[in-house]
């Protein structure tokens, strides 16, 4: 992920689902074609309720890093 | 003499305003309540409204009637809010003062953020509409129907999930059932945001042959074409769509130092002041907090502000009392005369009950006695 250049990160630890999808779900929305955005959560349900939804909306999830016990979700907004 | 101002002449308005004019001598303060409405409105009866259960007429009494006879009302909008310098400006350029602020100003739906849904879509979350889509259930003849929540987030959480059980008993009786499809969409990969509702309310949606459609953000409706689309890249045809619109906070508040773009007030979920603010509060579905925006939050966060005010007024120390601790209670209609509660707080998920006939008749007698018991704040 080293030569991923995030465009856009947000901090979404400390609330919880389904906090950090609707704040990805709300990035996406402002953000253009081939932007590349992060969203770092807390919340388990994160880890099935995010990648899920990427899958969904047919953005691609480049990956998944831990940020002191957290996940940091890498996504691309494809279309 | 302090001054106390709520703005808000809603249920948690009401309640705050109620329990301090109890607590409080005359000549401990003067308490004001600013209400843009001259009526308050029973939003929760809106529901049955337009399947001719309920007359949106029977739904509200003037605020002044629910309001002790000490407290001063004021009726008027709020178009500024000066913290700085303890004072707020209405629409009629007066100004009003305060040396305590409690803000009670509820949640908008907003149909008008999402392109096309103000044309091509019907709610229930105003008296207006609420009355409208009545008149267009009278004419409904079968068809493709979508229900759903347009938005998150939004007030009442569980009403429309609530809309798509009535509504397909309605049809049923109508004798349409054959001929109506309905679809009920929801923005997260589930029914409802809390798993255990969402475990009792999908198996009664499958019962019923209701299409289910998870993860659908509304994203447009284009109303020319009957269509409803999802950020998400659904597509679904309608004949009759019935979407909850997004919602936000009071203009005044939007973009405000105290609250968020949408208008929602930063808000302690424990003491309810207004981020640093100590003495400002706010409740209900005015608040960040993420909790139900529900009138039933209102009714136990109310209280808690009370005596805060009071014991801040007095010099006494806070008691244990003065913390909110999450009590959110409300009921599941699931059609056919049964109905579920839903009672959690912050630690506390909520294990439901199977709906029955019991609950359901609860909450036909809530519904007539709240007038008598919430506002008042009797209970």
């Amino acid at each position: 992920m080293e030569n991923v250049v995030i465009t856009k990160e947000s901090d979404a630890r400390g609330s919880f689902c389904p906090g950090p999808l609707m704040e990805l779900i709300r990035m996406v929305r402002d953000a253009e074609v081939g932007d590349v955005l992060a969203v770092i959560s807390s919340d388990a349900g994160s880890q099935k309720d995010l990648p899920a939804w990427v899958a969904k909306a047919k953005h691609e999830l480049l990956g998944q890093e831990d940020v002191d016990g957290a996940v940091k979700f890498i996504i691309k907004k494809t279309h | 003499m302090k001054n106390i101002l709520i703005i808000g002449g809603g249920t948690g308005g009401c309640i705050v305003a109620n329990t301090l004019a109890k607590k409080l001598d005359d000549d401990e303060a003067q308490i004001t309540v600013i209400s843009a409405s001259e009526q308050h409105h029973y939003q929760p009866g809106w529901l049955y409204v337009p399947f001719g259960r309920e007359d949106a007429r029977s739904l509200t009494r003037p605020v002044r009637s629910l309001l002790k006879k000490q407290i001063n009302l004021l009726i008027g909008k709020v178009e500024q809010l000066d913290n700085e310098n303890q004072q707020v400006i209405l629409d009629n350029g007066d100004t009003v003062t305060y040396d305590y602020l409690v803000i009670a100003t509820g949640s908008v739906p907003c149909p008008q953020d999402i392109p096309g849904l103000s044309e091509g879509g019907n709610h229930f979350y105003t008296e207006k509409d609420s009355f409208a889509l009545y008149q267009i259930l009278q004419e409904f003849r079968g068809g493709k129907v979508v229900i759903g929540v347009g938005g998150l987030p939004y007030k009442c959480p569980v009403a429309p999930l609530e809309f798509t059980f009535l509504f397909e008993e309605f049809i049923k009786e109508k004798g349409l059932r054959d001929k109506t499809e309905i679809t009920y969409t929801f923005p997260l990969n589930a029914v409802f945001n809390i798993p255990s509702v969402a475990e009792v309310a999908e198996p009664i949606l499958q019962e019923r042959n209701i299409n289910i459609e998870t993860f659908f953000n509304l994203e447009e409706v284009k109303a020319d074409e009957k269509k409803a689309l999802s950020l998400e890249g659904t597509e679904l045809d309608y004949d009759l769509l019935i979407m909850i619109p997004p919602h936000r906070g009071v203009p005044f508040l939007q973009g405000h130092d105290i609250a968020d773009a949408k208008g929602w007030v930063k808000t302690n979920k424990q003491t309810l002041h207004a981020g640093d603010h100590k003495n400002i509060w706010a409740l209900g579905d005015t608040t960040d907090i993420p909790i139900s925006k529900a009138g039933s939050t209102a009714h136990f966060e109310g209280p808690v502000i009370a005596k805060q005010i009071v014991a801040d007024i007095r010099g006494q120390e806070l008691g244990e009392d003065c913390v909110y601790e999450g009590h959110v209670m409300c009921f599941l209609e699931t059609g056919y005369s049964k109905a579920s509660i839903i009672d959690f707080d912050y630690s506390s998920p909520p294990v439901l009950k199977a709906p029955n006939a019991l609950m359901h008749y609860q909450k036909m007698a809530f519904n007539k006695a709240y007038w008598y018991l919430i506002p008042t704040a009797t209970i």
